[in-house]
């Protein structure tokens, strides 16, 4: 693999992060987590999506008048949606269920709209790919971190094995019901961002306003 | 009457599209960081949500659902299957409408909304009203009730967390979570006080 593939195929995991620096793609991301078995359906539907579309696009890159490019691509995302969302309907109907209506709403999935705008219309169809896969891998790798979070946490299980013993079979863990419910999903977000950042200081966003340091002495007169 | 009433108070406040669903998260973000702005593109959301979904469910009802073409003599077809592409499409014409209407007749309107409405296109929040709906099989009168009250549910809660926002920005936030990190806790924090309205039965 040569250095510029590589690139393009890691940096989106914690450089470029879909999720925690260019927010793109947040709405499923926090809606599906409360399960690792969903999570881990949504994110190989998204990466199949996001990979398929961005090669298909770049494909079709040169012949695309400008105008129309967003109907073009919507209508690329839209069909291979349909793909997807019939395969899991028909082998993993379960998933497809718990997932309900975030399977459709791939289509207005920032990161797929986002690569193909930002990526796809570029560069050749291969690299193009390759660049759908990566992202796709950000994208999972925040779900996959969250959903480890909220669903051990939740219910002391991670995909039906027992990690925490609850305390109702006669082990020790109180499950935190929270970690199962919306604002949950919130909060790891936030923290996996505010690690992120501690890590990568050069992500971190800058104030528009700073609040000046008073020296001790001043204060104390009024 | 009374079910149109639950029902749009349920969509309001207790299945909060931005705030139980997380739809249309991406704009919530970016575009609340003044209550000005947050409030021209709550305002545009429920205008296109109050559009789209009852048209969308129109176009369901007597194209797409199974034996939905009874009334051409056509038995037996189900093409529930288009429904995202129709969905999408339906969407995309309606605000392309939308943004031509208001650029001819109200320019005013149009120069306060113009910039948000090509957004909306791709806000998950609007296909999802139309996909809820398609879920959850309302008639067209639900769908009418559902589109302005999910629409309005999302309008708030941008306005709110514009105005938390504006507030916010005078504080003194740890380097590594400001921005983005301190926005996502505070829209947790807010999804807790919305969590409160779950217990009301209707």
């Amino acid at each position: 693999m040569d250095k510029e593939t590589k690139k393009v195929l890691f940096e989106p995991l914690v450089d470029n992060n879909p999720i925690t620096l260019q927010v793109l793609g947040v709405c499923s991301a926090l809606a599906v987590t409360s399960q690792m078995s969903t999570s881990l359906i949504m994110a190989l539907a998204l990466t199949s999506v996001t990979a398929c579309s961005s090669a298909a696009i770049s494909a079709v890159r040169q012949h695309t008048p400008s105008s129309i490019r967003i109907i073009v691509q919507m209508i690329i995302i839209a069909s291979l949606v349909i793909v997807v969302d019939q395969l899991l309907k028909a082998f993993a109907f379960d998933v497809s269920k718990k997932l309900s209506v975030f399977v459709g709403l791939i289509i207005t999935n920032c990161i797929v709209m986002g690569r193909a705008e930002a990526y796809a219309m570029k560069n050749p169809p291969l690299q193009s790919f390759i660049d759908g896969i990566g992202n796709g891998m950000g994208y999972s790798l925040i779900l996959i971190m969250v959903a480890t979070v909220r669903e051990t946490l939740g219910s002391g299980k991670l995909l039906g094995i027992e990690i925490l013993p609850l305390v109702k079979d006669g082990g020790w863990y109180v499950p935190n019901g929270l970690m199962l419910l919306p604002p949950s999903a919130f909060f790891v977000i936030g923290l996996i961002i505010w690690g992120f950042r501690t890590w990568k200081p050069k992500q971190v966003e800058h104030n528009e306003f700073k609040i000046l340091s008073i020296s001790h002495g001043e204060g104390g007169h009024h | 009457m009374e079910a149109y009433i639950s029902l749009f108070v349920k969509a309001v406040f207790i299945e909060n599209l931005a705030l139980s669903f997380f739809l249309g998260m991406c704009t919530f973000l970016a575009v609340s960081k003044k209550i000005s702005t947050a409030m021209g593109l709550g305002i545009a959301v429920m205008v296109v949500q109050t559009l789209t979904v009852p048209a969308n469910n129109f176009i369901y009802q007597t194209l797409l659902k199974e034996d939905a073409l009874a009334w051409l003599g056509v038995k037996g077809v189900d093409l529930s299957f288009l429904s995202l592409l129709s969905c999408i499409g339906m969407i995309a014409a309606i605000v392309q409408i939308l943004e031509m209407t208001l650029d001819k007749f109200f320019p005013a309107l149009y120069n306060a909304l113009g910039i948000f409405l090509p957004l909306i296109t791709v806000n998950c929040a609007i296909l999802a009203g139309s996909l809820f709906m398609i879920e959850r099989d309302y008639n067209f009168g639900e769908s009418v009730v559902y589109g302005i009250g999910s629409g309005f549910g999302w309008a708030l809660a941008i306005t709110v967390m514009a105005g938390v926002r504006e507030k916010l920005k005078y504080s003194d936030v740890p380097a590594a979570l400001q921005g983005l990190g301190i926005t996502f806790i505070t829209a947790g924090l807010m999804s807790l006080g919305f969590m409160a309205f779950s217990g009301i039965q209707l």
